[in-house]
């Protein structure tokens, strides 16, 4: 089953989001048999965060983790196969694609793209050398090296907000570097964070250099207003200023946005390749909500499913 | 066997630093989930680069010192120590290729 050379799947989902695990259980229920290819990221951007609060059907909220768990049980109890591999490089030139992790091939009928999105980083001096040295994108991953010190979270919307809170269960002050002077986050967002007496917003300023030889001692910021410049000191920034669509695999074989994301023709999630869907934050750049990913899923499972029916019917 | 297994604070200058040959430590946490990730990766490549190398993993929650010593302050972080230094450097969750395109210009 693993070596696909002989053996060409009716349906490939790459990636484990929540996207990818519902486009799964629709197709493993349409006996599809699909094969999820998890990737690195396995679960996608859930893991990465504790509490889960918006995700429909859950009262009293569940840990990201523990319910990107269920939903691969749950794709896995209808017949999906789901390997913990890294799919490198796609052939979607022709029918069946070809996909490969490495040195491992599958082929299939059907592919669906569900690669989410990674953590958008500031581009700035300073910012690559010191990653891993007081320059983070994952509140839940490093604050624990944190205790007792001050941070800086970059960013306005929902994840910086969530982020800014969580670190204050381990720095003793978090700022909030923020280049307007609103943020964008959902009200109850922003009221939690502003309320927390650990938690300090610096408005209209942006960084333009973090500062530091072997670790983080500080950044330079900027006034968006008057354009005049100052350093800070801090023990750690943390980004949280949105994400960028994980496309790199598919830019020669699919249409993709100025910004890197898959093009769908909504309301379906069909690429510019027949028999390629889409799904999830990797093509949406509006919601990348949990709920419309896995929405989306689904969707691009009964498009996989009806594709191949329709197939089927031109060749009997 | 190319894998050392776990290391502690406490060995580690005899198992590392005094190590003639070069040494991948993997720095992670239980709680850590991209470690999980990452940790049976080391193990691949532990076992393909044979004599060349050995891979150890060093629980940051029971080791403090080595933690604070190397700056570790994101897990998952691999350090590549060669002759009792660090030569690279490798910090996230990455796959095999990226992993190994850091690591091979300092193992012959």
């Amino acid at each position: 089953m693993a070596d696909g050379t002989n053996d060409v799947r009716n349906l490939i989902v790459i990636g484990s989001g929540p996207a990818g695990f519902t486009a799964a259980l629709y197709a493993a229920r349409a006996n599809l048999e699909p094969l999820v290819l998890k990737g690195m990221e396995a679960g996608g951007q859930l893991m990465l965060t504790t509490d889960v609060e918006n995700y429909p059907g859950f009262a009293d909220g569940i840990l990201g983790p523990e319910l990107m768990d269920q939903m691969e049980k749950q794709a896995a109890r209808f017949g999906s196969e789901i390997l913990p591999v890294h799919v490198t490089s796609v052939d979607l030139s022709a029918r069946p694609f070809g996909v490969w992790a490495g040195d491992q091939e599958w082929r299939a009928h059907t592919v669906v793209v569900a690669t989410g999105a990674t953590a958008r980083w500031l581009d700035v001096p300073g910012e690559q050398h010191l990653r891993g040295r007081g320059v983070s994108a994952c509140a839940t991953c490093d604050g624990f090296f944190f205790r007792d010190r001050e941070l800086i979270v970059v960013g306005g919307g929902d994840s910086a907000m969530e982020e800014a809170t969580f670190l204050t269960k381990f720095a003793s002050k978090v700022t909030i570097v923020h280049r307007r002077e609103e943020f964008r986050a959902s009200k109850i967002m922003q009221e939690r964070a502003l309320a927390n007496p650990k938690i300090e917003v610096a408005w209209n300023r942006e960084i333009v250099e973090i500062l530091g030889d072997d670790a983080v001692t500080g950044v330079r910021v900027r006034d968006t207003v008057t354009g005049d410049t100052e350093e800070r000191s801090t023990d750690g920034v943390f980004m949280a200023i949105g994400h960028t669509p994980n496309t790199e695999l598919f830019g020669e074989w699919l249409d993709l946005d100025p910004e890197g994301y898959v093009v769908v023709q909504e309301p379906r999630t069909r690429t510019s390749v027949e028999g390629v869907f889409a799904a999830g934050d990797v093509t949406d750049r509006v919601y990348r909500q949990a709920v419309t990913a896995a929405g989306q899923g689904c969707k691009a499972a009964m498009d996989a499913e009806r594709f191949l029916e329709a197939e089927a019917h031109t060749k009997a | 066997m190319a894998s050392i297994g776990a290391v502690t604070d406490a060995e580690f200058q005899d198992t590392v630093l005094e190590s003639e040959t070069p040494v991948l430590v993997d720095f992670w946490a239980e709680w850590c989930v991209p470690c999980h990730m990452v940790s049976p990766v080391v193990e691949e490549i532990g076992q393909e680069k044979g004599a060349a190398l050995k891979v150890a993993k060093l629980n940051i929650d029971d080791n403090p010192d080595a933690t604070r010593t190397y700056g570790v302050m994101s897990i998952p972080s691999l350090i590549l120590f060669k002759s009792g230094k660090e030569v690279a450097r490798v910090v996230g969750a990455r796959p095999k290729d990226a992993i190994l395109r850091d690591l091979d210009p300092h193992l012959t």
